[in-house]
C-alpha cells in the first residue's frame, strides 16, 4: 500500500508522518503520533467519541482521512490543559460529575469547546444541540449539559 | 441532599461525614484530560490484528473448513481453528461448579447461533485480517433452528446444545428452579380475586461506547500480559487459564478501566483466543470488536417471559402467587442458569405472601447467547411484578402505594425461599417517597415500621 506524507500541527506542535493512503486521522493520531485522547467507539461516524477540532471546526476523526489534513491546525482534548492547569471545560466536567466511564468525555469536551468558541453564552438548547452528535451510554447527559453551561459562565466572568 | 436521621436512629452511631458530601472521583482528572489509559490506548510494535470468521447460519453442521486461501493472503500470519485451542469446550461458571462445559471457543463440528466464532485470522493489519477472513471457506449443512422458548421446550424441537441433551438447563431440582412455600391451591381457593398476566421482554444490548476487546503482549518469558476491558478480571484470568491449559502465573491481566460495561463485559470471549494467538505467533495481538460485532455478537440481556398468577383479598392482602419464568439463554449457558435462578428467589418481590409457587426455566434456543446485564434475572422480573402490583391494586380499587404498604415485608417475615427478612427498610422508603412525591397515604401507613408488625 502506498505511503503518503502528512504534515499538520497538533495542539500547536508540528507533526509529520508517512502513513498508508486511506488511513483515518483517528488511526494516525492514535497509532502513529501517539495522541490517544480521541477514542474509537464506532469507526462509522455515529458516536462522537473521536471528535476533534480541525481549523476551528468540530470534525469526526474516524471519518477524516489523515492525508486531507496537510497544513491543518488539529486540536484534541490532550492539548487543552495549558501549563498543567485545567481548561474551564475540563474543570467544569470534573466538578459537575460529568464523567463516568470517561470514554465519551474527550469527544464531549471537543464538541463543547467548539460551541463555546463560537457561542460564548449558549442557551441550554444550544448546548443540547451542540452535544447531540456525542453519545454517552452511562447516561449522564444532564451533568454534561450543566458542566458546559457552568464553563460558559466561568469564561464570561474571566472576560469580565 | 437531605439526610433523614430519624429513620433507624437507634442503629445509627456514625455522623455520616462522607455520605451526602461531594467528593471528586479519583478517575475524573484522567478522563477530562484524555490521559486515562483504556486497553486500546496501548500500542506495541509488530502488533497483529485478529478478526473472526463467523457463522452466517443460526444452526448448522460444519462439514469442512478450508483456510488455504486465507493463509496465502498477503499479511496473514496465523489462522486458528478449533483444533488449535487446548481446552476448546468451556463454560464460564465452571469456576463455581455450574456445568456442564457447553460452549466452544472456536466452533467444532457445529454452529448454534448466527455470529458464532468459527475461525480466527491473525494478520499484520486489520484490513488484511478482514480480507483473509472473507477467504475462509466453511462448508455448512444448515439445520432446523428454534428461536422461541416455548417452541424449544416442546417434544421434537431441534436440539440446540448436545452438551445439555435437552433445551433447558438441568438444575439439581430438575427441569427448572422451584420455590414451594405454603399451599398455593389453598391460597387461590381463599382469594377474592385472581389475576393472571403474561409479561415478556426482548434481548437488550448494552451498547457501551467502548467495544469489547483486549491487547495481549508476550513478555518473552512464557508470560503474557493481557490488557483488557473485562469487568471480571480474575474470573477471566481463571477461565483463560483453563481454556489455554496454562497456569495462572503465566498470565498477567491489566485492566479495570472500562469504557462502559453494564454487564456486557463479564463473559470470557476475546481474551483466551487473543492470548493463544500471541503464544503461537510470539507477537502482540489486538482483538477488538467492531461496532457491528458489539451490537450483534456480544451477549445481550436475556429475553424473558414471565407468567404471574396472583390471588388477592378485597382488604389488599396477596394470599397466593404462582410464577412461571422463562429465561432465553440463547445457544450457550454463560451466566443465564444463574440469572434464571436469581429470578426464582426474586419473584415474590419485597412482599410477604403466605403461599408461593415458582418455576423458572433456563431455555436454550438458536439465538445469540445472553448473559449478564444490570440486575439480570431480576430487572425484567421487577418490571413484571410492579406492573402486576399496580394492576392488582386497580382490580380491588385500592391506592397502589397503600396496597404495597399492606404487603411489604418487614423484619422477621419468612420469605418464600426460606430466608427470614432482616434489615428491611422498604416501609420507611415508601413513607419518604410518599412525602417526596406528594402522594399522600393514610396515617396508619405513615405509622408503620419495618421493625415490627403492629399497625
Amino acid at each position: 500500500m502506498a505511503k503518503v506524507p502528512v504534515q499538520f500541527t497538533l495542539n500547536g506542535s508540528e507533526k509529520a508522518e508517512f502513513i498508508d493512503s486511506g488511513t483515518t486521522l483517528l488511526h494516525a493520531l492514535r497509532d502513529k503520533i501517539g495522541d490517544t485522547s480521541p477514542k474509537g467507539g464506532c469507526h462509522q461516524g455515529t458516536c462522537g467519541a473521536c471528535s476533534i477540532i480541525i481549523d476551528g471546526e468540530l470534525r469526526l476523526s474516524c471519518l477524516t482521512l489523515a492525508e486531507t489534513c496537510n497544513g491543518a491546525d488539529v486540536r484534541t482534548t490532550a492539548g487543552l490543559s495549558e501549563g498543567g492547569g485545567l481548561h474551564p471545560l475540563q474543570r467544569a466536567f470534573l466538578d459537575a460529575f460529568a464523567t463516568q466511564c470517561g470514554f465519551c468525555t474527550p469527544g464531549m469536551i471537543m464538541a463543547a469547546k467548539v460551541l463555546l468558541d463560537h457561542t460564548p453564552n449558549p442557551s441550554r438548547e444550544e448546548v443540547v444541540e451542540a452535544l447531540s452528535g456525542n453519545i454517552c451510554r452511562c447516561t449522564g447527559y444532564e451533568p454534561i449539559i450543566q458542566a458546559v453551561l457552568t464553563a460558559a459562565r466561568s469564561n464570561s466572568q474571566n472576560v469580565a | 441532599m437531605e439526610l433523614r436521621k430519624s429513620y433507624f436512629a437507634d442503629q445509627r452511631r456514625d455522623n455520616l461525614h462522607e455520605v451526602g458530601q461531594p467528593r471528586p472521583r479519583s478517575d475524573s482528572p484522567g478522563h477530562v484530560t484524555g490521559k486515562t489509559a483504556y486497553f486500546a490506548d496501548r500500542n506495541f510494535p509488530g502488533m497483529l490484528h485478529l478478526k473472526m470468521v463467523r457463522s452466517p447460519h443460526h444452526h448448522a453442521r460444519i462439514r469442512g473448513i478450508d483456510t488455504s486461501e486465507a493463509e496465502k493472503h498477503p499479511g496473514v500470519v496465523k489462522v486458528l481453528t478449533a483444533k488449535d485451542v487446548p481446552h476448546n469446550v468451556y463454560t464460564i461458571l465452571i469456576l463455581i461448579q455450574i456445568g456442564p462445559e457447553d460452549e466452544t471457543v472456536l466452533a467444532d463440528g457445529k454452529v448454534r447461533w448466527k455470529g458464532e466464532a468459527v475461525v480466527a485470522v491473525l494478520a499484520e493489519t486489520e484490513r488484511a485480517a478482514q480480507e483473509a477472513a472473507a477467504k475462509v471457506k466453511v462448508d455448512y449443512e444448515v439445520l432446523p433452528a428454534v428461536f422461541d422458548m416455548e417452541e424449544a421446550l416442546k417434544p421434537g424441537a431441534p436440539l440446540v446444545n448436545e452438551y445439555h441433551g435437552q433445551n433447558y438447563y438441568l438444575y439439581d431440582s430438575g427441569e427448572c428452579r422451584k420455590v414451594r412455600f405454603g399451599d398455593i391451591e389453598a391460597g387461590f381457593a381463599t382469594a377474592d380475586h385472581i389475576l393472571e398476566q403474561t409479561y415478556s421482554s426482548s434481548p437488550i444490548e448494552h451498547a457501551p461506547t467502548e467495544t469489547t476487546g483486549c491487547i495481549v503482549a508476550p513478555e518473552g518469558n512464557d508470560r503474557f500480559t493481557c490488557y483488557t476491558n473485562t469487568q471480571a478480571m480474575f474470573f477471566t484470568l481463571d477461565n483463560a487459564s483453563i481454556i489455554l491449559q496454562m497456569p495462572g502465573s503465566k498470565l498477567h491481566f491489566v485492566g479495570g478501566t472500562v469504557g462502559g460495561g453494564f454487564g456486557g463485559k463479564v463473559d470470557v470471549i476475546v481474551e483466551p483466543i487473543a492470548i493463544l494467538g500471541a503464544k503461537l505467533t510470539g507477537r502482540p495481538v489486538s482483538f477488538i470488536y467492531s461496532r457491528e460485532e458489539e451490537m450483534q455478537i456480544s451477549s445481550p440481556r436475556a429475553a424473558e417471559k414471565i407468567i404471574i398468577k396472583d390471588g388477592v383479598m378485597n382488604d389488599g392482602r396477596i394470599v397466593a402467587r404462582k410464577v412461571t419464568g422463562y429465561t432465553d439463554a440463547g445457544a450457550y449457558s454463560r451466566h443465564s442458569p444463574y440469572g434464571a435462578q436469581k429470578g426464582a428467589a426474586h419473584y415474590p418481590g419485597p412482599y410477604t405472601i403466605p403461599n408461593v409457587w415458582i418455576d423458572t426455566y433456563c431455555v436454550y434456543t438458536n439465538r445469540t447467547p445472553s448473559s449478564a446485564m444490570r440486575g439480570f434475572g431480576v430487572t425484567i422480573g421487577d418490571f413484571a411484578l410492579e406492573v402486576q402490583m399496580d394492576k392488582l391494586a386497580r382490580l380491588i380499587g385500592m391506592d397502589p402505594l397503600e396496597f404495597r404498604f399492606i404487603n411489604t415485608y418487614r423484619d422477621g417475615d419468612m420469605k418464600a425461599h426460606r430466608q427470614p427478612t432482616e434489615g428491611a427498610a422498604l416501609i420507611e422508603c415508601m413513607q419518604e417517597a410518599s412525602r417526596a412525591a406528594n402522594w399522600p397515604v393514610a396515617e396508619k401507613f405513615l405509622a408503620m415500621s419495618s421493625y415490627a408488625k403492629g399497625a
